[in-house]
């Protein structure tokens, strides 16, 4: 195993970690906050131990999947330790493990907060919750691949590792072309979201961090009512956004080459803003009689349906109160997820529809034994391979939900509460249903719980398997 | 430069790699999906899954704004097929692999045809370098510059050799006028030398000197230059075929082997000058019987590596033997070296090398063109002839005046007719063609060199 250019690649995300404090201290400053110093040290820090790593290059630069796999999660897990500590020099959170929880919540776009009063936070702290999503959202090392192309001979492990959906494709030759490319998209629609949200009355600093939080499908607010307050206009802004942002990149890249006749075939988009009608139409029905206005509970509707299938998180209701319907609606969207090659979570829209057609698939070989038709997704057969795989990813996803309701449950909180946090946590969510719903928050979890929670967190952001790697003998042997 | 690859083989690969490294954009296309997975992990290339001679899958590859088309397929008429296709959809410059012997009669009308930039024959190029090898039979690699006027060639400096231990400037015969040495290969290290690199025994040394002067290079070194005349090939392979051809026309006597009995009789149609033997040359009788250590040559060139490797391990016990090895693969570079093969041929990285002259004269925006390219000392390093068209920072100062960036070493200059070894008073002149040898691999311009 190629350890050097492990080493390599985490002191280039360090030196990336570093950029990022010294622009929040930047905020800091700007509003003449204490924070400044912390996230000033912190950022010069980093960059200097970042940059000294950087000079390091190893010779050899040669490696392979279990490198790329590797390199991605010990860089995601790098980050969260170096992130999580200017929370804890500012004296905002008391002890590590909250911060650290706080911090993965933020890079893997959870939106998942231990804080009990968000609106006590610094502003620099707060910029830094919603900076750690718009990094998260699109991956950490996918900036690292744009910028350095020097690891990016054998990138596409890299990309594999970080980027969710069952296949990963590029738009160009190029890795770090492809990387940059997303990137500027990405940052475009942010931009886009950040400036329509100044039109309506968002102040800067409010608009900024719904805009980031919006376009990592995060869901940290900087308000304890997360965006219950805000104008309508707002809210439906947002909701369009979170649903943009949830949609598989490759669409937007087809729009920017001007080939939108393409972009619009995608059967996943369809099928996912299909989800998304049907689930807002049933839960207007079902909770229409609780509001005194049809356009005020479609609104509501609309939103939190985005919201959690997006796996972003932001709320403007609390559907603990809603009927049981509109909440189990709520908790399969969760599981669903956005698009594959969007900044979401969850399973992911194009896996559950490949796996529902092989379902139909295996009762129709009832009927006719020998029939051969591979399942058709996008308009193309999908590769057995491909298909193997997301049958083992549902397999593991499976397991771990369970190991991990298994490990919440010794808290002794109730089923819906333990079952709903694992499955807000795994699908990068945010709020769950009951004590961690919308209203509530994860800080009465012991710290055992909130480390099971983190690798969720963690496990659910980089998609099963870079976790996985982690723990596997095969992983360390002869070495 | 965005260049399109169809058939994700092992040429197709190779030139792949190299042109990554050049920093081209990559688009690969096989019909094969389990290929395409695999390079395009290995490799930074666009993958995609489909038959190159298809428009759809043409324009699926982006041909509209391509530059270059590549088909290296193994099916001739496919790579035809292609470039015929892509050529009608887009505007590219398109490259053919053609092998076929019956085709390559053919070859000039073919490309008129179809609007061929260039065909290549790796076959061809291989048998040509061999020819070569075999005019001067102590040198392992010979590259020539100038239709042939210089050359770079390379040999292995055995331990009697009076070179051994001594600085290069203390010894005049490598050291003169005619003879400068560019670069020496030291196990998997490649060394740009200057007068005071000291030479140890079993480097590999490559020299730059007039064509005319090599056989009295090597009689002063202390090497033989007997000549080649007569030569076993094993192996009824295209390159044998090619081989054969131009060894016959020079007067050397060539007798082939090969296990299969329907190729020899194919073969001994094409060539009823040589002296076909079917046998297996894998059994050492065979060989013995044909009395192996009366030849003044022995080349491998089966299809198999191992095979090949065993062979000319077992030609190279006999002394005076030339020995030159064909090597399709080249994944075991570091064990390989370490044997006693000869001189090795790879006529992919043959192919390669005149793919990426090619792509590198196209992307030169300025008219200081590269002329000629060879991959020196394993690959680490490139022998590069530039064209000088214009005045530009290099001409401006005397060698010695101008700064040049590291492990960088002007071999020559071509002045007319002149072949020039360069000292610091030389200055560059429009219309010389310069020798530049470089382990900076991929310069594009003569300018580059400049520090």
């Amino acid at each position: 195993m190629n350890r050097k250019f492990i080493a390599y690649v985490l002191s280039l995300v360090t030196l990336l970690e570093g950029f990022m404090f010294l622009v929040v201290s930047l905020i800091a400053a700007g509003y003449k906050e204490k924070a400044f110093y912390a996230y000033f040290v912190m950022g010069i820090i980093s960059v200097v131990i970042g940059y000294i790593g950087y000079k390091r290059k190893p010779a050899n630069m040669n490696f392979y999947a279990k490198e790329g796999f590797l390199a991605v999660s010990l860089s995601w897990i790098v980050i969260s330790l170096i992130g999580a500590l200017p929370l804890v020099l500012t004296g905002e959170v008391l002890n590590y493990t909250d911060a650290m929880f706080e911090i993965v919540s933020g890079f893997t776009t959870t939106g998942s907060s231990i804080l009990t009063n968000v609106e006590a936070l610094s502003h620099a702290s707060l910029f830094w919750r919603s900076f750690t999503h718009f990094f998260g959202g699109m991956g950490v090392l996918v900036i690292v691949l744009a910028f350095i192309p020097s690891i990016s001979q054998s990138g596409m492990y890299i990309m594999k590792a970080e980027s969710p959906g069952p296949t990963v494709g590029k738009f160009v030759s190029k890795v770090s072309t492809t990387a940059r490319i997303l990137y500027l998209i990405y940052t475009g629609m942010t931009v886009l979201q950040f400036v329509v949200l100044m039109c309506l009355e968002c102040n800067w600093f409010e608009a900024i961090n719904i805009a980031m939080a919006t376009a990592g499908t995060g869901g940290f607010a900087i308000y304890n009512t997360s965006l219950t307050n805000m104008t309508p206009s707002v809210q439906v802004v947002t909701a369009v956004f979170m649903l943009l942002f949830g949609i598989n990149f490759n669409v937007y890249y087809f729009i920017l080459i001007k080939k939108a006749k393409e972009a619009f075939k995608c059967e996943e988009m369809r099928i996912y803003l299909g989800i998304v009608l049907i689930a807002t139409a049933v839960i207007t029905l079902n909770i229409m009689s609780m509001y005194e206005s049809t356009s005020y509970s479609l609104r509501m509707a609309f939103f939190n349906v985005a919201s959690i299938i997006t796996t972003t998180g932001f709320g403007t209701v609390d559907f603990n109160n809603w009927p049981a319907l509109s909440k189990t609606i709520l908790l399969v969207l969760m599981f669903i997820g956005a698009c594959a090659g969007s900044t979401g979570g969850g399973i992911k829209v194009s896996r559950i529809a490949i796996m529902f057609k092989d379902c139909a698939n295996s009762i129709r070989k009832l009927a006719h034994p020998r029939v051969v038709k591979p399942v058709r997704f996008e308009g193309k057969p999908v590769e057995e391979e491909t298909v193997h795989s997301i049958r083992s990813y549902i397999s593991f996803y499976c397991f771990i939900l369970i190991a991990s309701v298994i490990l919440i449950s010794i808290d002794n909180f109730d089923f819906v509460t333990n079952f709903s946090s694992v499955a807000a946590t795994f699908n990068n969510i945010g709020p769950g249903l009951g004590l961690v719903g919308p209203a509530g928050n994860f800080s009465q979890f012991s710290y055992f719980s909130k480390i099971v929670l983190i690798f969720d967190m963690l496990a659910g952001r980089l998609e099963l398997i870079p976790m996985l790697v982690l723990f596997s003998k095969s992983t360390y042997r002869n070495s | 430069m965005k260049i399109l690859i169809v058939g994700c083989g092992k040429v197709g690969r190779n030139i792949a790699s190299e042109l990554i490294e050049e920093g081209h954009d990559i688009v690969l296309i096989d019909k094969n999906s389990k290929v395409v997975e695999d390079v395009s992990n290995a490799l930074d290339v666009l993958g995609v899954i489909g038959d190159g001679a298809s428009y759809n899958t043409l324009i699926d590859a982006g041909i509209k704004d391509a530059d270059v088309l590549l088909a290296v397929t193994n099916s001739d008429e496919l790579n035809l097929l292609c470039c015929l296709f892509a050529k009608k959809a887009g505007n590219v410059k398109t490259i053919a692999r053609v092998r076929n012997p019956i085709y390559n009669d053919e070859i000039g009308y073919i490309a008129d045809e179809l609007g061929l930039a260039m065909i290549i024959n790796p076959e061809i190029s291989a048998a040509r370098e061999i020819a070569k090898l075999l005019r001067f039979p102590s040198a392992i690699k010979i590259d020539s510059f100038e239709k042939d006027k210089l050359d770079i060639l390379s040999f292995v400096v055995n331990e009697k050799s009076d070179l051994v231990g001594k600085k290069i400037m203390d010894s005049p015969v490598i050291s003169n006028e005619q003879v400068l040495v560019v670069g020496i290969e030291r196990g998997d290290e490649a060394i740009i030398p200057n007068g005071h690199t000291v030479i140890e025994k079993g480097d590999k040394l490559s020299v730059c000197t007039t064509d005319y002067r090599v056989n009295e290079l090597f009689h002063n070194i202390g090497v033989p230059t007997s000549r080649i005349k007569s030569v076993m090939i094993v192996g009824a392979s295209g390159v044998a075929y090619y081989l054969s051809k131009m060894l016959i026309s020079s007067g050397i006597e060539v007798t082939l082997l090969e296990a299969d009995a329907k190729r020899c009789k194919e073969i001994a149609e094409l060539l009823p000058e040589v002296t076909i033997i079917n046998g297996d040359a894998t059994d050492q009788k065979v060989l013995e019987e044909e009395n192996i250590e009366d030849y003044d040559a022995f080349i491998s060139t089966t299809g198999m590596d191992e095979e090949n490797i065993i062979l000319s391990m077992y030609a190279s016990k006999f002394e005076d033997i030339k020995v030159i090895t064909k090597i399709n693969r080249l994944n075991y570079n570091q064990l390989i070296n370490g044997m006693n093969l000869g001189s090795i041929i790879v006529p992919k990285q043959i192919t390669a090398e005149s793919i990426i002259r090619f792509v590198r004269a196209m992307d030169n925006s300025q008219d200081n063109e590269i002329e000629t390219l060879y991959q020196i000392l394993n690959g680490k390093a490139e022998a590069i002839s530039f064209k000088i068209k214009e005045e530009s920072a290099v001409t401006e100062k005397n060698l010695l005046e101008s700064k040049f960036i590291d492990n960088t070493l002007i071999a020559a200059i071509i002045r007319g007719r002149k072949i020039i070894t360069p000292s610091g008073k030389d200055k560059f002149k429009v219309g010389d063609s310069v020798v530049i040898v470089t382990t900076h691999l991929g310069l594009n311009d003569i300018t580059d060199i400049l520090a």
